[in-house]
């Protein structure tokens, strides 16, 4: 019954959505003409990767533009006209895939091929085509293309320019490919695509021990959630019997399940996997030291792809953990997916106030930012949720560009924000510009886009009687604030430091380092600790771009990097075109304009109906300009506290408050604990791998001396003795005896037959009819 | 019966053919021999077709479908023999088979 009304659905449904297929397939294919024929392409195949990008982002805003289409042709009159929260009204089923229930049930658009049968078991690819993946499609495929865009001149000169290209458009064909998946092997195919690319991309500079170390543990880390991935899905199997992410939905919605226990244990193993995945705690260790790859991979990684993955799982098999998990059941305060979250915000936000590198305080941003999305499914708010991973996706790239641009250009491939920045803003107006409505949109300001999306999300936590998330959100915010004034101040404020001094034209440096010769050396005389810090901190040590290779930029015929200038065209204009959407992109979906346009495309996908009763999202709660206030006020004082902080501790002027985290006890045992990242690095580390690691490996060393060596030298010391017993006996006797008599058999047999072959035709002849002959007779007998 | 004095004459055909294949030493004569051999079963073919036909008008003439296939065989097959016949004689100036032994096992 799903199939037919799915094909019927398919045939109305227009070019796009058919082949929407395409999307993942053109960049999977740009992934090989890369490797085979990149090197030798004028441009390194970079030129092949950013085609396919654009095609696939062609082909993605197609889909888009039918999908939007075909909901308004499903929703009627009255989905498209209603405005309000009250859309989504009661009984609305909207998991119900064959449309048959109501006019505006926009049925998903499921286009598959079996790829193969197991004893029944049909495995599908193909696409699903809904709302949530015609989101992320389309957000991928455009910040890829922005990103790719940028890397040509980020990582230009680079030893491994061409492999870049191919493992980064490999990476976005998987995450493609996940978020098209129609069944649960297509999902762990594109998953999985992801996991080895971000291992690749995070290692691509692996000369440097950090970088290689980063890499192998993103991709360890990953995969310790990925098992839970896998057994999700097995028991998921075993509950409903298909892999086909709709059909699941569809039967976990409508609880046709036998037992709850084992969907229960389904859901948090499932869940488990977004943990590793989307780096959240206790697995979020990963995120940070992913930062060792290049700029442009972070921003990929921590915006639309790979990061998103655990979230869009979620998101993706919305009922099985809505039923599963019991959320949003009368009286529930605490669920396991929301209890995560929200430990995350918390965290990671606190994590962000003693990073010195830029992208590390981006980097738990993102965690933290992660952990609100998580949080929100958790609470129920499955369309804020998904708004905010779209919201995100823009200002959180546009951030990671910023910070690539600031130390492409303006920081001498420092990410320090103390020791290499400072005072930026006015020698980098574009990147200051795209950088403070970012951070404002990252913080919640009103009428950027993560206002509206984070809002949501706090606003139905307390809606939904989360209470206790709703501090936490809030909360949340007020750290989101401060720390990103912190790094804003470092970066953009004060007094030009370290790398950055050098950018500034007039500066007393200047004179000093007019000769290309006398440069490096005075720079590395000025900044004895430059070098090692950039290590402590397992950062960027481009190959091509390191502390050495300031001269290179005056030999390209460019201004000198400490003259007063933005970054190149490539870095600014896709961060110019992500910054005026991360300050647009939320109107899409603004309770506070009745403006839900969004929610209505989306939220047919979350399967689950939106109301009252038992397994049914609540419905969105009004907004409220009230409401909204408390997180505002938090908002806004912890802007006003971070920039009086960060104006007294890292400005000129003396302060008391210098060196408190020093003087005071208290407050320095917080501080390195934070630094340590909770010991979580450590714990992992030295108490659980060397736990499990080292007894293991003794008796592993044990069994191997012991028990296997034993036995194989018991296995050999017999063989040979049977061995020998058998050549005396049975080879040399029997086998040979019988060798040697069929061959003295033939020899004789040979030699009487000998005469007949005299070699003339005609003695051939008779011998042949003779032959027939006696045959003939033999029949003839036979048959009488 | 009409049938037997079709088979005596298939026998009589074969038989000369079987000695002309086993005495003749020119290589011509072997091969005109094998043609009347093949002519030989022809012959039965059509005589047990006919008689078959008799019995029931209906049924398809297999017998000569048989007989027609084997003439366009005996043409190949005498085609190749003749070409060998050619190269031997081009070689060894002679078609005489009994002097041919390079066969000898």
């Amino acid at each position: 019954m799903f199939f037919a009304a799915e094909t019927e659905g398919a045939a109305t449904a227009g070019w796009f959505l058919e082949n929407a297929w395409l999307i993942p397939a053109i960049p999977a294919a740009a992934f090989f003409l890369i490797i085979f024929f990149g090197k030798r392409m004028p441009k390194g195949g970079s030129e092949i990767g950013i085609a396919s990008m654009l095609g696939a982002l062609v082909i993605a805003a197609g889909t888009a533009y039918q999908w939007v289409q075909h909901v308004k042709d499903s929703g009627g009159a009255e989905g498209e006209h209603a405005v309000g929260q009250g859309l989504l009204g009661a009984g609305r089923w909207i998991g119900e895939e064959g449309g048959e229930e109501a006019g505006h049930a926009v049925a998903a658009i499921s286009n598959t091929t079996d790829w193969f049968s197991l004893g029944g078991l049909h495995v599908s690819v193909g696409s699903y085509i809904d709302g949530l993946a015609v989101t992320l499609l389309l957000l991928v495929a455009f910040i890829s293309t922005l990103v790719q865009i940028y890397s040509t001149e980020y990582v230009r000169g680079d030893r491994r320019y061409t492999h870049f290209f191919a493992a980064i458009t490999l990476f976005s064909a998987g995450m493609l490919a996940m978020v098209l998946a129609p069944s649960m092997v297509q999902f762990i195919l594109g998953w999985e695509i992801m996991g080895l690319c971000s291992f690749m991309l995070i290692g691509h500079w692996w000369e440097e021990l950090p970088n290689a170390k980063a890499a192998l543990k993103a991709f360890y880390t990953v995969r310790v959630g990925d098992m839970g991935l896998l057994v999700g899905t097995a028991m998921l199997l075993a509950i409903f019997g298909t892999l086909e992410i709709g059909e699941i939905n569809h039967l976990a919605a409508a609880g046709e399940f036998e037992s709850k226990n084992l969907l229960m244990a389904a859901a948090v193993a499932l869940f488990i996997a977004c943990i590793g995945k989307s780096g959240q705690f206790p697995l979020h260790t990963w995120l940070p030291d992913a930062m060792a790859g290049p700029t442009p991979v972070s921003s990929l990684l921590h915006s639309s792809t790979m990061v998103v993955g655990g979230v869009f799982l979620v998101a993706r098999l919305y009922p099985v953990f809505h039923v599963g998990l019991d959320i949003n059941i009368a009286g529930q305060q605490f669920n396991f997916i929301a209890v995560i979250g929200g430990i995350t915000v918390l965290i990671a936000a606190a994590l962000a106030f003693v990073q010195n590198d830029i992208k590390r305080v981006l980097a738990y941003s993102t965690v933290s930012q992660l952990g609100y999305m998580m949080m929100g499914l958790g609470v129920g708010a499955w369309t804020a949720a998904v708004f905010h991973i779209f919201t995100h996706a823009f200002f959180k790239c546009a951030l990671f560009l910023c910070a690539g641009s600031v130390a492409h250009t303006g920081s001498h491939h420092s990410f320090d924000m103390k020791t290499d920045m400072g005072g930026l803003r006015k020698k980098m107006p574009v990147t200051f510009v795209v950088w403070i409505i970012s951070t404002a949109a990252l913080m919640g300001i009103p009428f950027f886009a993560g206002f509206f999306s984070k809002d949501e999300i706090i606003d139905s936590a307390k809606h939904n009687d989360y209470t206790v998330f709703y501090f936490v959100g809030i909360i949340g915010a007020f750290m989101t604030a401060a720390y990103m004034t912190r790094a804003t101040y470092l970066t953009f404020f004060g007094a030009p430091r370290g790398g950055a001094a050098h950018f500034v034209h007039g500066d007393d440096h200047h004179e000093e380092l007019a000769h290309d010769e006398g440069h490096a050396h005075a720079y590395a005389e000025e900044h004895p600790h430059s070098e090692a810090e950039v290590e402590a901190h397992d950062a960027h040590g481009h190959d091509a771009h390191g502390h050495g290779a300031h001269d290179t930029h005056a030999h390209r015929g460019k201004p000198l990097p400490f003259a007063p200038h933005d970054s190149p065209w490539q870095l600014t204009v896709p961060l110019i075109i992500l910054g005026a959407l991360a300050a647009i992109v939320g109107f899409l979906n603004a309770p506070a304009f009745d403006l839900i346009w969004f929610e209505h495309q989306v939220a047919a996908a979350s399967g689950l109906p939106f109301g009252e009763g038992i397994y049914a999202i609540p419905h969105p709660p009004e907004f409220s300009w009230s409401a909204a206030m408390p997180g505002l006020v938090l908002v806004a004082l912890g802007i006003l506290v971070s920039a009086y902080l960060s104006r007294e501790v890292f400005g000129d002027a003396p302060s008391r408050f210098k060196g408190l985290t020093a003087r005071s006890k208290p407050l320095r045992a917080g501080h390195s604990f934070l630094v340590n990242k909770y010991y979580l690095d450590a714990l992992y580390e030295n108490v659980i791998v060397h736990a499990i690691a080292y007894p293991i490996s003794r008796a592993a060393y044990w069994v191997n001396q012991k028990v296997i060596d034993g036995a194989v030298n018991g296995v050999g010391i017999g063989t040979r003795r049977t061995g020998e017993l058998v050549y005396k006996y049975v080879d040399q006797a029997l086998v040979d005896g019988a060798v040697n008599g069929s061959g003295a058999a033939a020899q004789a047999a040979g030699g009487s037959l000998q005469p007949v072959q005299s070699g003339r035709v005609s003695m051939y002849g008779a011998l042949l009819f003779g032959a027939a002959a006696v045959g003939a007779l033999v029949l003839v007998l036979v048959n009488t | 019966m009409l049938l037997n004095q079709f088979l005596l004459l298939g026998a009589v055909l074969f038989c000369i053919g079987v000695y002309g294949v086993i005495a003749r030493k020119n290589a011509v004569m072997v091969l005109m021999s094998i043609e009347v051999i093949l002519n030989s079963v022809n012959i039965n073919l059509l005589a047990f077709d006919r008689i078959w036909m008799q019995a029931d008008p209906d049924r398809l003439p297999h017998g000569n479908v048989f007989a027609l296939y084997i003439i366009a065989v005996a043409a190949a097959e005498v085609g190749v023999g003749l070409a060998m016949v050619l190269l031997i004689y081009r070689n060894r100036r002679s078609i005489a088979l009994d002097e041919l032994s390079e066969m000898k096992g």
